[in-house]
């Protein structure tokens, strides 16, 4: 669907910038639905997201989504992603940034780019026990501090355990 | 003097929280130092939930999320169910859309602005904010049935043109609204005592309120004019004329006088609503049993507390392999602290009422 994105000049640039800037680190896009999504290496996290915020001038950090791939582990897929939605208020643009990470690794912790990441990380880490080092407060924030297990992962019980 | 800092508890049981919301508040004497919100107490795994139920079952959740706007969140789901499948909607469906989730805002602002007064301690208001917020969810319970928990939304469409009934009793809203505003702002806005309590109170910059990824009415206090409704257009909004109020205090007062011209705006949409033909089709045509080919969507829209959005993942079965849901009111709690630093412990009631939050929409 990407030949869909010549018709999205604006988007179509972001891209290009990040393919002369981070060629190595961009391992898959897409195109759908009029959504730009970019899935980079792990690394490079806070290079491409300061990349983004300062040269481009993404300047909200929308949401953060986790993701458990567990139904596609015999794909290969690594068992966790993190989306990072991004903003740039000026013309209204919207990107989606994608990071893949095995169960016991981190994820650098962005709070230092985007303030607004501090309690979103932190309902990532409650929901899918995935750690961001450097984050300065990683605690649960929804479930109780002695609650076992992460409650969105795909082989937690929908009824809880007993 | 030399007092130590001394933290206080305000909540999980506060009259002005809310919800249940616990506040952990460090003070020295009577200035806030810092604020540890701790959210979680209405948590009931709505996401996970969803996973497990169909798309269709799904929908009633979501007015359960944030109470006080049952319509916004209807509208925000199916919103985004419908561009992941690549449904187009009747036009008149959208309109109906528009009409409800317009008058839905005005029922919360209405709400927000006794409840805000309330906290304060001006609990008339409160009185006459209700009576407007009862009109309007009469015309709700005139429509489907229900007043709160409405789930007046279906994917593809609406369920019932708006009757005769209904059109009469938003056109007397639409007399009986302005002049309660008025009469509110007649008792607030020169009140020496609310602007006392609200002028240059819960004062945030642009910048802060950018990188805290605030949205809506509070963020609209700070002069950015971010309003998804004009910017990344949806459900037709871009054929009614309305105005996106702005303001640059960013205090409390400022949010207040905001979101009540905002009231207005969302009362002319209606009245443009409401002189369109009531023709055509209101539904298009959609399974019953509704699977969706994998992909993924976002999609977010203005709900009265900010922009809300959901991500949806589908797998190609029936159920959702995830839902997302980005409530606006969990994004604003987060700048409580950068809000209230070195406002006095006793504003801080006001300027957590000024963020308008609803704890079913921040524990999901």
């Amino acid at each position: 669907m990407l030949d869909q994105l010549d018709n999205f000049p604006i988007l179509k640039k972001v891209l290009e910038s990040l393919e002369t800037n981070f060629k190595d680190s961009i391992l898959d896009k897409t195109f759908e639905k009029n959504e730009l999504s970019v899935l980079i290496k792990k690394e490079d996290l806070i290079g491409v997201l300061t990349y983004l915020k300062t040269e481009q001038g993404f300047n909200a950090l929308n949401d953060m989504i986790g993701i458990d791939n567990l139904p596609y582990a015999a794909e290969g897929k690594k068992r966790f992603s993190v989306y990072y939605q991004l903003y740039r208020f000026q013309d209204f643009q919207r990107i989606r940034i994608k990071v893949d990470t095995e169960e016991n690794e981190g994820i650098d912790s962005i709070v230092s780019l985007y303030k607004s990441s501090d309690w979103a990380e932190r309902e990532i880490y409650d929901m899918f026990g995935i750690t961001f080092s450097s984050h300065p407060d990683l605690r649960r924030i929804y479930t109780p501090d002695n609650f076992e297990g992460y409650p969105l992962r795909k082989d937690f019980p929908m009824e809880g355990k007993k | 003097m030399g007092f130590k800092e001394l933290e206080l508890n305000m909540g999980p049981q506060h009259p002005s929280t809310h919800g249940v919301l616990h506040l952990k508040v460090a003070v020295d004497n009577e200035l806030v130092l810092r604020v540890e919100p701790n959210v979680g107490y209405l948590h009931r795994g709505m996401e996970k939930l969803w996973e497990n139920r169909t798309y269709n079952q799904v929908l009633p959740f979501t007015d359960r999320l944030d109470y006080l706007a049952a319509i916004s969140n209807n509208l925000g789901y199916v919103l985004a169910v419908e561009k992941l499948m690549g449904l187009e909607v009747p036009k008149r469906a959208q309109y109906i859309r528009v009409i409800l989730t317009e008058l839905q805002r005005v029922a919360s602002h209405i709400a927000w602005v006794g409840f805000m007064a309330n906290d304060i301690g001006a609990a008339s208001v409160l009185l006459y904010a209700f009576e407007e917020r009862e009109d309007i969810l009469e015309i709700f319970e005139e429509y489907i049935g229900a007043r709160l928990t409405i789930n007046a939304m279906r994917i593809g469409g609406v369920p019932h043109e708006l009757s005769d009934n209904v059109i009469e009793r938003i056109k007397k809203c639409l007399v009986e609204i302005p002049k309660k505003l008025k009469d509110i702002e007649r008792l607030l806005n020169g009140n020496r005592i609310w602007k006392h309590r609200t002028v240059g109170i819960g004062k945030i910059t642009a910048e802060d309120a950018v990188q805290f990824g605030l949205t809506g009415p509070c963020l609209r206090a700070t002069g950015i004019k971010w309003d998804i409704r004009k910017n990344i257009p949806y459900c037709s909004y871009e054929d009614f004329e309305f105005d996106v109020p702005l303001s640059t205090n960013s205090d409390v007062y400022d949010r207040y006088l905001l979101r009540m011209e905002e009231m207005r705006q969302s009362l002319r949409i209606i009245k443009q609503g409401i002189e369109l033909p009531r023709e055509g089709e209101i539904q298009a045509k959609v399974p019953k049993i509704l699977k969706i080919p994998a992909g993924e969507v976002f999609h977010s829209i203005e709900a009265p507390k900010g922009e809300l959005g959901f991500y949806i993942k589908s797998n190609g079965t029936e159920k959702p392999e995830r839902v997302k849901m980005k409530s606006p009111s969990f994004i604003n709690m987060q700048s409580l602290e950068t809000m209230s630093k070195q406002d006095l412990f006793a504003d801080l009631v006001a300027i957590l009422g000024s963020l308008d939050i609803v704890l079913g929409e921040i524990d999901k």
